[in-house]
């Protein structure tokens, strides 16, 4: 029996060493190629690690998405806290003040979360032509902020209909109205709730490419994603230097993932509704 | 609360929100009416989004599916009517077939391999192993990258003439050098692996939090009437994780549907269209051919292929939100 119980101890880590070796092996491929000089890109030595550390491809990268890294970050951070704000009071109202019919809204809401962006692209780019917002930083947090408003009103909804309807009843014989239930008694713990939910929003703004592309696609002004992509798809590009923009692009959300993992877990859960 | 309360009652008077008889707590009587009031402004401060989401997402769906029904395929605007033909056309396109097709491999590779890996891996680490947390960081660690990032990577890795083959040739298989995500028929099962990769640590992340929340008396109930462990699996965990499988189906499925990022960096539509998508089609008759009308009969066809995924489980997420 404990031989026997030793042998499936064995295997279960034989296959999970497995997989993390194929779920890390894209990353060890970006990173020792990153690290090569262009003239150590060889096809048939592409598995070896470099000679030493060579800097030469995330110097190269750097030049080129450096401008659009930064965008990247302007565009990121203003649309994460706009829209975790935003979120948070339509989820306090979702989840304490409902109204009849709210739920269906918050139904109707979250239609918005599932519904393929392609659908809405072309009214999308009309619309912001016609108010002078094509093409421009603003405009671009202005989309991300309004197609935050499902996901973020739905994880705040979750966190606040955790909290007792007791202590609202306490702010409001106290002579909280609206405003003061959100100020004094929900708005200071809320904390973990805006943590999930910023982590959620800097992760999903970050990464996306497609809103990037249509909305910001000047190559000065483009997210880094879209940026990362123009260098991949010329194909003059050496290989060190797109996988060192790829890295580069990645960076940001990968640091904050290992940093808070418990966090975006916790995101990915509430964001598929049934966590 | 003394405290408090004497704060949020300075608010009050600052914005002159309720109506006096709220701040008297004795008449208590009267809160109902108070709450209208309080109500009103719930709503209005919901106002805004409830506009933007009106705006953005339902008037912006019924606006493509008007400019699917006009004559705008160049770029000036032409909003004169024309039926159906934008539709006809886009069904007997040679490439919407392919389209089709492409759709349907990916749907099956892409979310055949999320969901039973992504059960696998979540089943194995719940088998109270040590390191659980790295490997499970390991393996959520692709989803915190981009599609575009993703794509860099794989493309690298499918390269025919290095990468994953080089390992292949290694290991003494040199006839076995498949062409990936540029073989002209089945490239779309290559770009699979990549999103695949990216994509399960979601899937076992669903999972795993399920297998937590199924009692521990349920499996050793199980085992004690004599099941052994694929039939405790058989019986009992999977039919408890349905309603985690059904999200992930959905979750993946949506995903299919509108795959995009990866392939821009894999190629793009690839030989013969082999990696061609929806999206894709799409993409390039809007904003590069400046068919407006085609794009919009794409992207309305793609709306309605959702709505067979985002109708059930939004209903099925009826009950959860009507607590």
């Amino acid at each position: 029996m404990n031989l026997q119980r030793l042998w499936t101890r064995g295997a279960i880590y034989l296959v999970l060493t497995a997989f993390a070796a194929f779920y890390l092996m894209p990353f060890y491929v970006m990173v020792i190629t990153g690290l090569k000089p262009y003239t150590d890109v060889n096809v048939t030595r592409m598995w070896e690690l470099p000679r030493g550390l060579y800097f030469e491809g995330f110097i190269g990268a750097w030049q080129r998405v450096s401008p659009n890294f930064w965008n990247s970050i302007v565009i990121t951070v203003p649309a994460a806290l706009i829209s975790s704000m935003i979120g948070s009071v339509n989820g306090y109202i979702f989840a304490k003040w409902r109204f009849p019919g709210a739920d269906t809204l918050f139904i109707l809401f979250l239609v918005g979360m599932f519904l393929p962006y392609q659908g809405i692209l072309i009214p999308l780019v009309l619309t912001l032509q016609a108010f002078g917002l094509y093409g421009t930083v603003p405009g671009l947090i202005l989309v991300h902020c309004i197609f935050g408003i499902p996901i973020t009103a739905l994880l705040f909804r979750g966190y606040y209909a955790g909290i007792p309807n007791e202590l609202l009843d306490a702010g409001k014989i106290d002579g909280c109205g609206f405003f003061g239930i959100y100020r004094y008694i929900l708005l200071p713990i809320s904390m973990p709730a805006f943590a999930v939910v910023l982590l959620w929003q800097f992760t999903s703004i970050w990464n996306d490419f497609l809103i990037g592309l249509v909305v910001l696609s000047s190559p000065r002004l483009a997210p880094v994603n879209v940026a990362v992509q123009n260098i991949a798809g010329s194909w003059s590009v050496e290989w060190n230097v797109q996988m060192a923009a790829a890295l580069i692009a990645a960076l940001p959300t990968v640091v904050v993932y290992l940093l808070l993992g418990r966090l975006f877990m916790r995101g990915l859960l509430a964001g598929a509704l049934k966590g | 609360m003394r405290n408090l309360a004497h704060k949020s009652v300075t608010v009050q008077g600052e914005r002159g929100l309720a109506a006096s008889p709220a701040v008297s707590t004795t008449k208590s009587r009267k809160r109902p009416r108070w709450l209208q009031g309080d109500m009103l402004i719930a709503i209005l401060v919901l106002l805004p989004s409830i506009l933007a989401v009106a705006l953005f997402i339902y008037t912006f769906i019924g606006w493509t599916f008007y400019i699917s029904t006009v004559r705008w395929n160049s770029q000036v605007p032409d909003y004169t009517f024309v039926g159906l033909r934008n539709w006809i056309r886009l069904f007997s396109d040679h490439r919407f077939h392919i389209d089709l097709r492409n759709l349907v491999y990916y749907a099956v590779g892409f979310m055949g391999q999320c969901i039973i890996f992504g059960f696998i891996l979540a089943s194995l680490l719940d088998t109270k192993i040590k390191g659980e947390t790295l490997f499970r960081t390991i393996f959520i660690l692709p989803f915190a990258v981009s599609g575009i990032v993703t794509g860099v990577a794989w493309r690298w890795l499918m390269q025919p003439s290095t990468g994953i083959n080089l390992i292949f040739a290694q290991l003494g298989f040199e006839n076995f050098q498949p062409t990936w995500n540029s073989h002209p028929q089945y490239g779309m099962w290559a770009v699979t692996i990549a999103a695949a990769w990216q994509f399960t640590g979601y899937i076992m992340a669903l999972y795993l939090a399920a297998l937590r929340g199924i009692p521990q008396e349920l499996k050793e109930a199980a085992a004690i009437d004599g099941a052994g462990t694929w039939a405790t699996y058989r019986y009992v965990i999977i039919p408890l994780l349905m309603p985690v499988t059904f999200t992930a189906i959905v979750l993946t499925g949506m995903n299919s549907i509108r795959v995009f990022d990866i392939l821009n960096t894999m190629g793009g539509s690839g030989p013969a269209f082999a990696t061609d998508t929806l999206a894709f089609f799409m993409y390039q008759s809007t904003f590069g051919a400046y068919r407006y009308s085609l794009g919009a009969t794409i992207s309305s066809f793609m709306i309605l292929l959702s709505a067979f995924l985002i109708i059930p489980y939004l209903r099925s997420m009826r009950g959860e939100v009507e607590r």
